[in-house]
């Protein structure tokens, strides 16, 4: 463990979501339990990286911290602020510190607002509700500064979203997210929609970015080798928990959980002659739907090492080895 | 994989006529496939890949689209010559295709067996309950748990992988002779494409498919493909044997391409090389190299004029200046 300043402690997050009830006459409710208890800190400076396949809970985690849903249980402290008891005004002074970065860069735009205008909001918003204070000149040369700042031209200001290439239009959302000068920048697959030539430069700019404001990133991805390249530490979800969370290179490395393991070995390595050799564990079967309540291990489905013991209780994150935690009773008893 | 060649595409070009101008999406496109051979064909978006396919098979829509010219040689006979009828009987029979997402190629409204047996009784001249039993063994050898029961059941009782199965199981279901694969796993998560390819390359095999494998993941070509083409607006930059194409790229654009992919067996800690410069565009497209504005090695001749194929000892194809025989003042 470093010890560095923690930024952001996530604690029991849980955000689960109304899904009808069993039959017409009410009886019992049902529920999707997207995110079912996900604990994790990053620390300041650093970078988080979530991975984990479509449906296992990423994007609504990012959501819920940001309280665009509002968990169902579980805290978020950003600097010593629990964001999910906060009442609707010292909520949206909370999140100045905290922006984020979408998927798409076709759809987070607003088509029919310049790319300045874009730029600028965030900072007009506030300036409107009087939690920042600066002049029209000062908010132009903000805009301009940031547009540079990401590799766009500062001419381009009064051009629209589709004049924009896709690469070029997730720098303006970047440029967005920074305006207001974040400590904290969550990042849902920004790079997932783009070629790899412009997603390479991109990631490069998401690095130099930190290197230069000092930003922090939860950094979200489905993508193994993007994570591995961006990130500091590393969480593995599945099915609404985490199953294991570890320094990159060390997740790497030494994967401990067969979801990981799986998840790693599946992932195609971009050279025939390793490619070739390869042994791959082949999951069977799909990622259940996560409409239920779990007491054993959320992974004992497709598991090719359950015992007995995994489906009789629900195994916690534990630390196995220094800044390195699992999910599996494969590394620790039950408690 | 044999000699024999199968499939010979030359000099393909395909252009869609819009309001700002010409695309030229495919322009002078030349491979050959061999019997059994799997054949990669990776890009960017817009570089033209899936566009060279749908020519193939002559299923451009037109307007807005035309195929200007160029020969698609299928057994010695042109499928861009034939009429109508005749490419019918080879669709989906001697070349049938999977594409990218299983959900829209599969009708919402028709059970499987319906999707299924339609293309087995058409091409086959099997009665139903033959056509039923071939369909049957047909999603058993594609890996789908209790196929007499689940044949009978819609699209949407099916999960993204299972679709895929599906959609996997009813293009080999006539035995073709090629198989066009348009990212058959890109709409698919890790675990999930993993599967799929596997499955692919397995039943491939056991039934001496060649297939064409369309991907924007240099990953997935360099599991799955014997050879490959690497294209870039509208053109083949680079063509050649899959492993030496990854030891050693030619082209500019596959150096670039190959270094700016993330690698999960590399530790991160060195920046990633990525090209400079933004995707070109290809409406009315100058006669000179497309990349050359993204190039680091980009000399004065490249802006004028469009390079000519050098081949090389080992069967590589590349369209570079750099390698060029040819001078010009």
């Amino acid at each position: 463990m470093s010890d560095k300043e923690v930024l952001l402690d996530v604690k029991g997050l849980k955000m689960h979501f109304p899904a009808g009830s069993r039959s017409l006459l009410g009886g019992q409710k049902r529920f999707i339990y997207a995110v079912d208890g996900v604990d994790f800190q990053i620390r300041r400076g650093e970078t988080l990286g979530l991975v984990g396949e479509s449906g296992c809970g990423k994007s609504t985690t990012a959501r819920a911290i940001a309280q665009l849903y509002k968990p169902t249980a579980g805290e978020v402290i950003l600097e010593g602020e629990d964001l999910s008891k906060l009442k609707a005004q010292p909520l949206i002074a909370a999140r100045k510190n905290m922006q984020m970065v979408f998927q798409d860069p076709y759809a987070s735009l607003n088509p029919r607002m310049t790319s300045g205008d874009i730029i600028a909001e965030p900072l007009r918003i506030y300036q409107k509700r009087g939690i920042l204070s600066m002049t029209k000149t000062e908010t132009e040369e903000r805009v301009e500064m940031l547009m540079e700042r990401v590799g766009l031209s500062r001419f381009f200001k009064n051009r629209y979203p589709h004049e924009f290439s896709g690469g070029q239009r997730q720098r303006i959302g970047i440029a967005r997210a920074l305006a207001l000068r974040p400590a904290l920048m969550l990042c849902d697959e920004p790079v997932s929609a783009l070629d790899v030539s412009i997603q390479a430069q991109i990631l490069n700019l998401f690095k130099d970015l930190q290197d230069e404001f000092g930003l922090t990133y939860l950094f979200i991805a489905h993508d193994l080798a993007v994570i591995q390249y961006i990130s500091t530490r590393v969480a593995v979800m599945y099915l609404g928990i985490i199953a294991e969370i570890s320094g990159s290179a060390d997740l790497y490395r030494k994967p401990l959980h067969p979801y990981t393991q799986a998840l790693l070995s599946a992932a195609p390595i971009p050279d025939p002659a390793i490619e070739r050799t390869r042994k791959r564990i082949i999951l069977t079967g799909d990622v259940p739907s996560p409409d239920k309540v779990r007491t054993g291990c959320y992974f004992y489905d497709r598991c090719s090492k359950r015992m007995d013991k995994c489906a009789k209780s629900v195994p916690r994150l534990k630390e196995v080895e220094p800044d390195h935690q699992v999910a599996c009773y494969l590394y620790h008893d039950p408690e | 994989m044999t000699e024999e060649v199968i499939l010979r595409v030359k000099d393909l070009r395909t252009y869609f006529k819009t309001d700002e101008g010409t695309v030229k999406a495919v322009d002078g496109v030349s491979f050959d496939l061999h019997k059994g051979e799997t054949l990669g064909i990776v890009g960017e978006s817009g570089s033209g890949k899936s566009v060279t396919n749908l020519s193939i098979i002559n299923m451009i829509p037109s307007p807005p689209g035309k195929i200007v010219g160029g020969e698609v040689l299928f057994m010695d006979a042109d499928l861009l010559a034939m009429p109508a009828n005749k490419i019918r009987e080879i669709r989906g029979n001697k070349i049938s295709m999977i594409f990218q997402d299983p959900m829209t190629s599969l009708n919402p409204f028709l059970r499987i067996s319906t999707q299924m047996t339609e293309t087995i009784i058409l091409h086959q001249g099997l009665g139903k309950d033959e056509a039923k039993a071939k369909a049957i063994e047909m999603l058993k050898l594609a890996g789908i748990p209790a196929p007499e029961k689940r044949i009978d059941q819609y699209p949407h009782q099916f999960s993204g992988g299972m679709r895929q199965r599906v959609m996997i199981a009813m293009s080999l279901s006539c035995n073709p002779e090629i198989l066009i694969a348009d990212e058959p796993t890109s709409a698919l998560d890790v675990t999930i494409q993993a599967q799929i390819l596997d499955l692919m390359k397995d039943l491939t095999a056991r039934l001496g498919t060649a297939v064409i494998l369309i991907t924007h993941s240099l990953g997935v070509v360099a599991g799955m493909c014997d050879t490959l083409c690497v294209m870039y607006a509208g053109r083949v930059v680079e063509r050649g044997a899959t492993d030496a194409v990854f030891a050693d790229p030619k082209h500019p654009y596959t150096q670039g391409l190959i270094k700016s992919v993330p690698r999960l067996d590399v530790a991160s800690g060195n920046r990633l090389s990525s090209i400079r410069g933004q995707p070109p565009n290809v409406i009315d497209l100058p006669d000179c190299c497309p990349f050359y504005p993204r190039c680091d090695k980009a000399m004065d001749i490249c802006k004028r004029k469009y390079p000519a194929v050098s081949r090389f000892d080992d069967g590589r194809s590349v369209a570079c200046w750099l390698y060029s025989e040819e001078k010009l003042p």
